[in-house]
């Protein structure tokens, strides 16, 4: 029997003590004095969040197929055992030994937004590794950030030893070789992570330097090594269908985010909308095949035991196998007792015809994402929806029998006027007018419910907006003022429901995003004075983070509102990510002009993800 | 057909509570693949039920919960399929048939044996068990039931049906039934309060060693005494 970390009795004074004590179905066990490498993968967030990750799961998965290593996982102790921690000076540990993660010879630290940077500093701090890169020897974890996130490394760069810079699948195994043979012959923990940074897809910050220009913006940014890269390209997989992928998912005991078989059925996205990452760094789409899905999906219902599967992709209607597959899910999962949850499809006869198939029509309700409110703004995003296309397919659910329509929005979008913010009002009414002419009277189960939700926009990098200025607080909250007046303008205000975010978190996500070296020292501060879990609303310190940038010296302003001009060095171009910055700057230019590009189906815009090799790029056009 | 599931708590399983030892058989069930009946509807459910429910950090050798199945099963496969996908922990210790008029885990419910012991560094300066045979010679054993919403004055001495102080803790066998359930903790909270002390929330280590119901003479049976092997 393991023995674990905590005491009964510190388990039994906090919340959800089964966030702590590993042991889940399919969790891995092995022998610790025969693997050569100990990696502790940390998703730098609560247990339910960290294990919804679909990602973890691939790495965690493959990792543990190698023999040499022992991959186990950690999450951030939640609020009160982080406090008991630091009070009993226990040290972090992950879950499936419960030994202590600073042991390791690998801390794996995935970032997958923003708001959990100082989520990483609890995770060093607890366990007991440096802070900042340059304080650690060999006694410490090789601390090595991966997702999304380190497309742009830099605000959190001293903190990290490597970062992994693409898709998981691939450099990991050449990676661990390298270090047993470092390890082997001796030598120190420098050369060993110089070596790394001359591995695809690996990038070893504290060999790299920037000068700035007096007006903060980027002179330079160079290896102090020659023999390290200059550009890092991302990984990635080429064949998805010849991959990794989890048979047996760590059945957690608590509920958790995603309680289900989660299965991937293509990366990446064709649409190229212009407020998107995702759909720019996961660039070529790759999908992977019918086979390959129908034995996962049984086999992992099979290992689970859960009761319920999701597919998982940026824009499942575009998977060009999508009706065959459901068609077998739903023989499937009848058999099975499972239910099927569909990620937001494109609302068409197909798709409602699947939905009355899996869902509850009265209980379940229509998804659109619009993201903007008038065709103009919607040009400028390149989102392909238009309103013909919305208003067919609500009439056709109307019909159906749904009564529940959500919509998602986006705030302060480039270019955006009063009117565009009016836009999403005027949209929500005329679904809901539409809702009243369709049905008649008496086949009305109720008012039609309308909720329009509202996030603001945050320019990522490596999209087209990488270069627009980003709204103030004061902005993001006139507009959201903006729409709710207009709602209440409407004719059947009474159906209409409207949502919007917290602005202040938005700013900061902002300034993360596309934040460079110097912000390092703003979050360390920020994290010494108390800030932690920045991404759950509750714990947000706004105060804090502002007294903090003020006291480094830094302009929030130089971060979010600034206008990039097309020739500023961005912290992030050192990365390849497949799409070149020609391209991006093209789409920022057509993005002005309101003019819409076709995506990969329809025409290759020449982006730069056809150097891969594979997906879209080469297969035949209609 | 209606089947009885025993199984045990034991290591870090106990600070898994009973909602979620509900969601684990459920999954647990599917992945053995074992022909549980369903309710019909948009989200079906299996057909289930426990016996008693376990609080957070209790182990057990006694636990019970009832499955009705679409088809017969031997018995012995059930609980070989079920040991084999099982999480560290949790042991599946019978599984019987039940009588087609066998009354719902749940309800027949009559009492339950506990095993208390004194928690590691909890020890105080008193030998475990000192005194309890006068305690329980009282002729009335009253406590002060407070729930959220009021108090209640119960005689524990009446829900106590047996009781041995052995050498490394105290054997309890009280009611467990729904109407009249009683908690080993409230019988050390009087215990302690008797020799004048006061508990704290992790002196005891409780153990359920059995769910018991009723059988026609009166007896006391282990739940699964009702089933069979087929
Ligand atoms: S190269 Fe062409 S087809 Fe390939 S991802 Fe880019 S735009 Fe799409």
């Amino acid at each position: 029997m393991r023995k674990l970390a905590l005491t009964d009795e510190i388990l039994l004074k906090i919340d959800k003590p089964a966030r702590y004590i590993g042991g889940e179905v399919n969790s891995i066990m092995k022998d610790r004095e025969r693997v050569d490498i100990r990696f502790a993968m940390c998703f730098p967030d609560v247990y339910e969040i960290g294990m919804s990750h679909l990602g973890i799961q691939i790495i965690y998965d493959m990792l543990n197929k190698f023999e040499d290593v022992w991959c186990e996982r950690v999450y951030s102790p939640w609020m009160d055992l982080d406090e008991i921690m630091r009070k009993e000076q226990i040290p972090l540990f992950a879950l499936e030994s419960q030994d202590p993660v600073k042991d390791f010879d690998f801390l794996g630290i995935t970032l997958q937004y923003e708001m959990c940077y100082t989520n990483i500093l609890q995770v060093l701090d607890l366990s007991g590794i440096p802070f900042f890169a340059k304080e650690r020897t060999w006694e410490d974890a090789v601390v090595i950030g991966g997702g999304p996130c380190v497309y742009n490394p830099e605000p959190v760069a001293p903190f990290f030893d490597l970062f992994y810079i693409g898709e998981g699948e691939t450099m990991y195994r050449q990676l661990f070789d390298l270090y047993k043979t470092c390890r082997k012959t001796g030598k120190s923990r420098k050369e060993f992570l110089m070596e790394a940074g001359k591995l695809p897809g690996i990038y070893a910050p504290e060999f790299y330097e920037t000068t700035y220009h007096d007006d903060g913006t980027i002179a330079t940014f160079y290896p102090v090594i020659p023999e390290l890269p200059r550009k890092i390209m991302k990984e990635m997989v080429r064949d998805l269908s010849d991959t990794y992928y989890p048979e047996k998912p760590v059945v957690p005991f608590i509920r958790v985010t995603q309680d289900r078989v989660v299965l991937e059925i293509q990366r990446g996205c064709i649409r190229g909308c212009r407020f998107c990452q995702a759909g720019q760094l996961y660039r070529p789409v790759r999908e992977r095949s019918l086979e390959f899905l129908k034995e996962y999906a049984v086999k992992m219902l099979k290992a689970t035991g859960h009761e319920e599967i999701s597919l998982s992709s940026l824009s499942s209607s575009d998977f060009s196998k999508l009706p065959e597959f459901i068609d077998y899910l739903i023989e499937e999962c009848r058999k099975r007792h499972v239910n099927i949850s569909l990620p937001s499809l494109r609302i068409d006869a197909f798709s409602l015809d699947v939905m009355s198939k899996v869902q509850d029509v009265k209980k379940s309700s229509l998804t659109f994402a619009p993201e903007a409110g008038t065709q103009r703004m919607r040009n400028v995003i390149n989102k392909g929806l238009t309103e013909e296309v919305i208003l067919n397919g609500a009439k056709l659910a109307f019909e159906g029998g749904w009564n529940k329509v959500k919509l998602y929005f986006m705030l302060g979008l480039p270019t955006e006027t009063d009117e565009d913010a009016r836009g999403i009002a005027l949209l929500a009414n005329e679904i809901a007018k539409l809702y009243y002419e369709t049905v008649p009277k008496e086949k009305r189960n109720g008012k039609v419910q309308i909720t329009a939700s509202t996030s603001f926009f945050i320019p990522k990098p490596f999209t087209p907006f990488q270069w627009a200025p980003m709204c103030t607080r004061e902005q993001f909250l006139d507009k959201a003022h903006t729409v709710k007046t207009a709602v209440l303008e409407q004719l059947n205000k009474k159906s209409i429901k409207y949502n919007w975010h917290e602005a202040d978190a938005s700013v900061l996500e902002g300034i993360l995003a596309r934040g460079d070296r110097k912000i390092a020292d703003v979050i360390y501060m920020a994290y010494k004075k108390g800030c932690i879990y920045d991404a759950w609303g509750e714990y947000y310190k706004h105060d804090v983070w502002m007294e903090c940038f003020e006291a480094c010296g830094l302009s929030m302003d130089f971060y979010t509102t600034r206008e990039r001009s097309l020739d500023e060095i961005f912290p992030w171009d050192f990365i390849d990510c497949g799409v070149t910055k020609e391209f991006l700057k093209r789409e920022w230019q057509r993005a002005l002009r309101e003019e819409v590009t076709p995506n990969c189906k329809m025409a290759c815009q020449g982006c730069g993800a056809a150097r891969f090799g594979t997906g879209i790029c080469y297969e035949e056009r209609s | 057909m209606k089947y009885r599931i025993k199984f045990s708590k034991y290591g870090s399983i106990i600070f898994i509570g009973h909602l979620d030892m509900m969601r684990y058989f459920q999954k647990a069930i599917r992945r053995a693949e074992i022909p549980i009946a369903y309710s019909t509807g948009f989200s079906p459910h299996q057909i289930m039920s426990f016996a008693a429910p376990l609080g957070v950090g209790l182990y057990s050798n006694g636990e019970y919960l009832d499955i009705e199945l679409t088809q017969e099963v031997s018995t012995a496969d059930m609980k070989e399929a079920l040991n084999r996908t099982m999480a560290e922990g949790v042991e599946i210790l019978s599984v019987k048939a039940l009588p087609k008029n066998a009354e719902n885990a749940m309800a027949s419910v009559a009492a339950a044996g506990y095993f208390i012991q004194i928690r590691k560094g909890h020890e105080a300066d008193l030998v475990f068990g000192e005194g309890f045979d006068d305690f329980m010679a009282q002729s009335s054993i009253p406590y002060e039931k407070e729930t959220k919403k009021s108090r209640k004055l119960l005689d524990l001495k009446e829900g106590i049906y047996d009781y041995e102080v052995k050498e490394d803790g105290i054997y309890l066998l009280v009611n467990a039934s729904s109407s009249g359930n009683i908690k080993p903790g409230m019988i050390m909270e009087a215990y302690y309060a008797y020799l004048g002390r006061k508990p704290s929330e992790f002196d005891f280590v409780v153990t359920r060693e059995e769910t018991y119901t009723k059988n026609e003479d009166g007896q006391f049976i282990s739940l699964d005494e009702v089933g069979k092997d087929i």
